[in-house]
This record gives structure tokens, sequence and C-alpha cells, in this order.
């Protein structure tokens, strides 16, 4: 198979900065359009569904860096904490822009969407399950917790089938759009169920059968 | 779209009207797509003309009316607020005609209780009726009580902004009844039924708890997944243009038409 080349050790850190001013400029961009009035429509619902697809492609991003190292080989891991951490942006700027331009801060009728409508219930909880780990997404967090930390953050499994329901949910007719997004987050979701025996079939393979390799 | 000219009316609402690229450019049309843009992206193959209504059903004198017919008819120029049940609003400048006069033209039966109408199915010409995810059954249909019909804010459209209605607009006719929700304004209507039994109407056999067959706008009444207590109305310029504002009974047409349902339970029938 042919490998995608390696990026210099050098530019890792550079690399993962990159990805950070990327990932922000669909929001910016939207935000000045929306703000300055150039978005057309229904400005303020365009601008929150916009941040909602991003924050669920960064999740499905996040996700995609395993399978990317056990079927391509390549190690992206570098990028995961990014992915995650613009994932927990574009939710709380979301639910933010659901908040304030939205419902103008009428907490009574925020409070009701949360309690009564299941699709903003269950957006909501994603958010909340967000939050830790966002908070434990440093390196002090992560030798602090040690194993305690792996299992924490397999919240992110749920909060991405939480995140493709929510927008499933939302809308009046489920069509394509939202069923290609439930199908992703279903078969990264399944991959981890499979992952273990699909590496160590391939550790068997590359070894050979007699003799001890190493 | 040609230009159109038509009578002013009484009947306009005293608010700015919503500029023309937005009401011909944000559009629920699922014919041609599921987006907002989609319909006025995806219509350029829709053929308006020539185009016949088939008026049927419990009437003494059934009837096709050509375009030319329908474009003879009185037509005058109504500025009504449109509501949609996703919680957005507009301010329209319709051109068309009472539906009531075209009722009229074909003689009620006294059995007829309820009219049905009919969008017409061209999957050749609409992407929204062919492939294989179709988000909702065709053709679409709606329905009004005779009442409802006849009342005289209902008409009939076949313009707006003094031109005849584009393709995504729901031309070459469509119905408009300003104090329901948008979706129960039928859009490219080939077929009109009266009938004794309460017609189907495609949202509510699609989701019958969310989108019942009234869909009076009602403000004290919630969408299940959102409030309708407030709209926002399109057009209005950008985030901070405080374009929120509260949803009014019978979409501010409660003075006309509040009479009809008096006596109703308009949480049930919703």
């Amino acid at each position: 198979m042919a490998s995608i080349p390696a990026l210099p050790r050098k530019y890792h850190g550079a690399s993962v900065w990159a990805l950070y001013t990327l990932g922000f400029i669909p929001a910016v961009s939207a935000f000045y359009l929306g703000a300055t009035g150039q978005l057309p429509g229904n400005a303020i619902k365009e601008f929150e569904h916009l941040l909602g697809i991003w924050a669920l492609r960064f999740l499905i991003a996040t996700l995609c860096i395993t399978p990317i190292r056990d079927l391509l080989g390549v190690n992206w891991i570098r990028y995961r904490r990014a992915l995650g951490l613009l994932a927990f942006w574009y939710v709380v700027m979301h639910f933010a822009t659901y908040m304030i331009l939205d419902k103008y801060l009428d907490f009574a009728s925020i409070v009701t969407d949360i309690a009564r409508r299941p699709f903003i219930t269950i957006g909501m909880a994603g958010l909340v399950m967000l939050i830790p780990l966002a908070l434990t997404s440093n390196n002090w967090s992560i030798r602090k917790l040690g194993p305690r930390w792996i299992r924490l953050h397999k919240l992110v499994y749920v909060i991405a089938a939480a995140g493709a329901l929510h927008f499933a949910m939302s809308v009046k007719v489920v069509g394509p759009e939202q069923m290609i997004y439930i199908a992703l987050v279903a078969a990264l979701l399944v991959w981890r169920l499979l992952r273990s025996r699909f590496n160590q079939r391939r550790r068997e393979r590359a070894r050979p059968n007699f003799g001890a390799a190493r | 779209a040609a230009d159109l000219t038509a009578s002013p009316s009484s009947f306009r609402v005293d608010e700015p009207l919503t500029p023309e690229k937005d009401v011909t450019n944000y559009n629920n049309f699922y014919e041609f797509g599921m987006g907002k843009g989609d319909p006025a992206a995806n219509s350029g193959d829709f053929k308006p003309s020539p185009w016949t209504i088939k008026v049927d059903g419990m009437v003494a004198k059934p009837k096709e009316f050509g375009l030319d017919e329908l474009m003879a008819m009185p037509l005058e120029e109504r500025t009504y607020r449109m509501r949609c049940v996703e919680a957005w609003s507009m301010v329209v400048p319709w051109i068309g005609f009472p539906l009531a006069s075209l009722i009229d033209k074909v003689e009620p039966l006294g059995s007829a209780k309820y009219v049905a109408f009919e969008t017409v199915v061209r999957p050749e010409q609409m992407p929204g009726q062919s492939g294989y995810f179709q988000p909702l059954p065709w053709p679409y249909v709606e329905g009004l009580r005779l009442d409802e019909a006849r009342h005289p804010l209902t008409i009939l459209s076949v313009g707006l902004y003094g031109k005849t209605l584009p393709n995504q607009n729901g031309a070459p006719v469509r119905l408009v009844v300003p104090w329901k929700y948008g979706f129960k304004g039928i859009k490219s209507i080939v077929k009109i039924t009266l009938t004794d039994k309460q017609p189907p109407t495609t949202w509510n056999l699609s989701a019958p708890n969310e989108y019942g067959f009234y869909a009076n706008v009602n403000p004290a009444v919630d969408h299940p997944r959102w409030s309708q207590a407030t709209e926002n109305r399109i057009g209005e310029g950008g985030f901070f243009g405080g374009s929120r504002r509260n949803t009014l009974p019978f979409n501010g047409y409660a003075e006309e038409v509040a009479s009809l349902y008096a006596g109703m339970d308009l949480a049930a029938n919703f």
C-alpha cells in the first residue's frame, strides 16, 4: 500500500495550530456574513445549523483517527485533541447561538425546550457530556487520570450518537444528509467493536506461522 | 415570470414587504428538493404552461379551467403575512383572486363540506419527485373546510411582486390561506375536488402529531419540537435586526376568521 508521506517532526506542533485556525474558519466567516446581513433567508437559523453541522463533522473526524491508524497505518493522533476541542467549541457556539440569537435569552422557554422536546434534550445531553471531556483534554489530566482517562473519554461514542440523533430528530423529514451522518457515526462505532479482532488477525498474518518473530 | 397587472385591494398588511429575493429564494417546495434554496435552484425545467385545473366532485358543473381563464379572473394585489409552521414569516404581495369565485362557477352541491386540492406530479420536471429518496408521497394533497375555502381572505394566487408566479413559489397557480401555516398553501394545483369528507393532507399523513388538518396559526399551541409563540421575519437583515416577533392568533387575521372556529377546541383541532 502506498503510504501517505509522513510530516517531518518539526512541523507537528505547527500543523496542530494550523488545524485549530482552519477549524474556526467556518464559524468566523459565517458569523461575519450573518452579523453584516449577508446570510440569505433566516440568518440566525442558518448560522445555528452551520455550527451544529460542523460540531458533528469534528466529532466524526475525532472518531476517524483510530480507524485511519488501523486501516491505513497513518498515525494522526496528534490531531485528535484539536478535533475534539473544535467539536466542543462548535457545540458551545451552537448552543450560545440558540440561547442568545434565537431565543433572546428567554430562559423559561429554553428550559421548556430542553425538558419537553426530546431532540433538544438529547442535544443538551451531548453538550453536558462534552464538558468533562474538554476539561480533561490537557496533558496533566491524562497523566493524573491514567486508565480512567481512557474510560472517561469513551463517552465520545455516546456523544457522537447523540449528535447524529439530535440532527435527524430536528428536521421535518429525515433525508439523505441526516442518514449519511447516522451511517458514518454507526460505522465508526461498529469499528470499535471489530477492531481488536481485525488488528489481531492482521498481526497474525504479518507474522510467520511458526518460529517466534523477534 | 412575466409582468402581471392587478387592481389594488384593501387587503394589505401595514408592515414592510419581505424583499422579493427572499420571497423567491427561501422556499419550502419539496417537489424541487428539501433545502430552502432548492426550489429556486432546481425548478428551471418546470413548465407552468400550458396548464389546467380540474374542478370536480360534489358540484353541479364540473369543469376544467385553462390557464387563460384563471388569468382572466379579476386579479387583485393582496399583501398578506405568511407564517411558516417552522416559526418564520414573510410579508408577500400576492396577486390572485378569491377561491370562492372559482368555486361558485362549478356550483357546489349542498352535500359538499370540504375542498380537496392536489399538486401536479411530474418527476421529469420536479427532481424531488424522482430518485431513491423522496421525502413525501406524491401528489402533495391539501384540504380546507368549504367555509374556509369560501372565506374572502382565501385566494388562488397566480403572481407576486407584480409578476406571474415564479416556479419555486408554486407556478402557475397556488393556494394562499393567510391565517394558516404555510404548508396549507398548496402549490402548482392541478385538481380541486369538493367532497363531504375531510380530505387527507400530506403533512398530516406524514406526522399526524405535528401537523393537523386545520393548521391555524396559533401561538398558544406549540409544535411538538418547537414553540410557536414567536417567529423570525425573513429578510430583515442579519443577527441583530430584532426580527423575532410575537406570533399573532390566526396570524393577525383573528377578527376576520375566528368566528369560523367558534366552540372548537383549537388545541385538539390544531
